[in-house]
């Protein structure tokens, strides 16, 4: 028998806010908290654009999604930091409409310490599992967050296709590299390709998800199409995009942002609003759509799930 | 005023506007927060590159009407410093004094960027003629030299804030430099003229 054990960010099904209660912009701006701009919050709805028809279907609910308002479809695909695509938030969206080129096969290869290693095109990769929708909080390093309803499924799932052996203690991550098709890679602006990486316990977490979509759509490129990963716990950079690569590895990876700035991001990079950035607090976040920040949450409001793989830890120290 | 002065004075106050219809018309994107508060910052910068560039300008292009913009372009550098200091006061920490403070001690960036905001303001209220009468016009030039730290501090804050890609605050960093550049070799021709005149 299938016992639900009641969570902390669980929620009834009834309470999630439905895409057309969503949609219907004045109950959205009445219910939000009235504040002296809430006039210029009102023409910021009003301009939305529209959220495409949802392609994905029976797209299973998940006990794991949030109640917190979802961020607008225009803003999830318009403000993104990926830098493969420039450095600035709006250039993914402009510079990754045809991304990723749809006559080039996406090829994801499993590898490392495990017994069924393979090289999958991306539509057998995803066939064997099971998509669920899951709104997530997601709180970037830099003091912004938003909510977003992904469509994904545990990477826990694939993970134990894999089968890693006993010496695989952490699992990595690479992105593509291709210039061509990935501009922002001309200028070394980190060292590419961008690489991230997960304890393996972290990784087979329930809460990590391999996410394929958002709003009920396929992954756009600015999104990390077509195969990301998600854990809302961490720092947004963790939750790699457009991956190609999963190895099982021994030794800690090194990612990306460890390398380029070795005193400002560590593996773990856990949402902590007490671990400060060096150059910038992260105790307050600004909610895309909102005007006054709020307070950041330990493991961004996930501690129930995720606070025991941390047990003993120094999280100052292991930041 | 002038015509020249009329105009510059106009002008200068387009960015403000701009931001303003931009963000009541919903163009300035989903953090429309964080563009106004770099925007502001940027333009409180370039205003003061531009206050910085007006000596040297006049002095190779002998335009001694470009003189009188300099006391304008100065005040729209405090103009938009305000607005930029007071976005972060009001929607980064809510007015929540205890945070700011620990924000302007702990976070060396916001440090600096307050205590070059700080330098402003006696720069700003000096800027009156009464002002430069009432402290004299040697005391009034020697405070003003503050301008001078003010640059610098407020190209170390921008180039301190960039998460990765420095490329921006490096641009306006090399600008200064060029300007500090232009001064003191100036400076130097006045002291080597100087020099062969008491020959």
């Amino acid at each position: 028998m299938w016992i639900h054990k009641k969570r902390a960010s669980d929620i009834p099904e009834s309470e999630v806010t439905d895409h057309k209660t969503y949609l219907n912009r004045r109950q959205f701006l009445n219910s939000s908290a009235a504040i002296v701009t809430a006039s210029m919050l009102q023409s910021s709805i009003v301009d939305a654009a529209e959220t495409p028809k949802p392609t994905f279907d029976k797209l299973l609910k998940s006990d794991f999604s949030t109640e917190d308002k979802l961020t607008s479809y225009e803003s999830v695909t318009t403000y993104n930091n990926f830098y493969e695509f420039g450095t600035d938030k709006a250039s993914p969206a402009i510079l990754a409409t045809k991304f990723p080129d749809k006559s080039k096969p996406w090829r994801v290869t499993i590898e490392g310490e495990c017994d069924k290693p393979g090289e999958y095109d991306y539509d057998d990769l995803i066939r064997p599992f099971t998509l669920e929708e899951r709104i997530y909080r997601f709180r970037c390093v830099e003091g912004w967050s938003m909510v977003i309803p992904w469509v994904g499924f545990p990477l826990a799932d694939l993970i134990k296709r894999a089968q890693p052996n006993s010496r695989a203690k952490y699992v990595q991550f690479t992105t593509l590299y291709d210039p061509e098709q990935m501009p922002g890679q001309s200028r070394k602006v980190l060292d590419w390709p961008y690489v991230e990486g997960l304890r393996i316990d972290e990784a087979m977490n329930p809460l990590t998800l391999l996410s394929v979509g958002l709003y009920g759509n396929e992954l756009l490129g600015q999104n990390g199409a077509p195969i990301r990963l998600v854990v809302p716990w961490k720092y947004g950079f963790k939750s790699i995009k457009s991956i190609v690569n999963i190895r099982f590895v021994e030794e800690m990876p090194n990612s990306a942002w460890m390398k380029a700035g070795p005193r400002e991001y560590g593996f773990y990079s856990n949402v902590n609003p007490d671990v400060a950035h060096p150059r910038w607090s992260q105790s307050r976040e600004r909610r895309i759509g909102e005007f006054l920040k709020r307070k950041t949450e330990m493991f961004n409001g996930y501690q129930e799930e995720v606070a025991g793989l941390y047990t003993g830890m120094d999280l100052k120290k292991n930041f | 005023m002038s015509k020249l002065k009329f105009t510059v004075f106009i002008s200068s106050l387009v960015p403000f506007f701009w931001l303003a219809y931009a963000l009541l018309t919903n163009q300035l994107g989903a953090n429309p927060v964080e563009v106004i508060t770099r925007d502001t910052g940027e333009w409180a910068l370039r205003f003061l590159w531009l206050t910085l560039l007006i000596t040297p300008l006049r002095a190779w292009t002998g335009w001694n009407i470009l003189g009188t913009l300099r006391r304008m372009l100065g005040l729209y550098v405090f103009f938009y410093a305000v607005i930029h200091m007071l976005l972060y006061l009001w929607l980064d920490q809510s007015f929540d004094v205890a945070e700011i403070i620990k924000d302007i001690i702990k976070r060396p960036f916001i440090t600096i960027g307050f205590f070059s905001f700080i330098a402003l303001i006696p720069l700003a209220i000096t800027s009156n003629n009464k002002m430069v009468k009432k402290l004299g016009g040697k005391r009034w030039k020697q405070l003003h030299k503050l301008t001078y730290f003010i640059a610098v501090a407020s190209a170390v804050h921008f180039y301190m804030l960039v998460k990765q890609d420095k490329t921006e605050p490096l641009i306006y960093i090399s600008l200064l430099i060029i300007l500090f550049a232009v001064r003191l070799y100036k400076s130097n021709k006045k002291t080597v003229k100087m020099a062969s005149s008491l020959r």
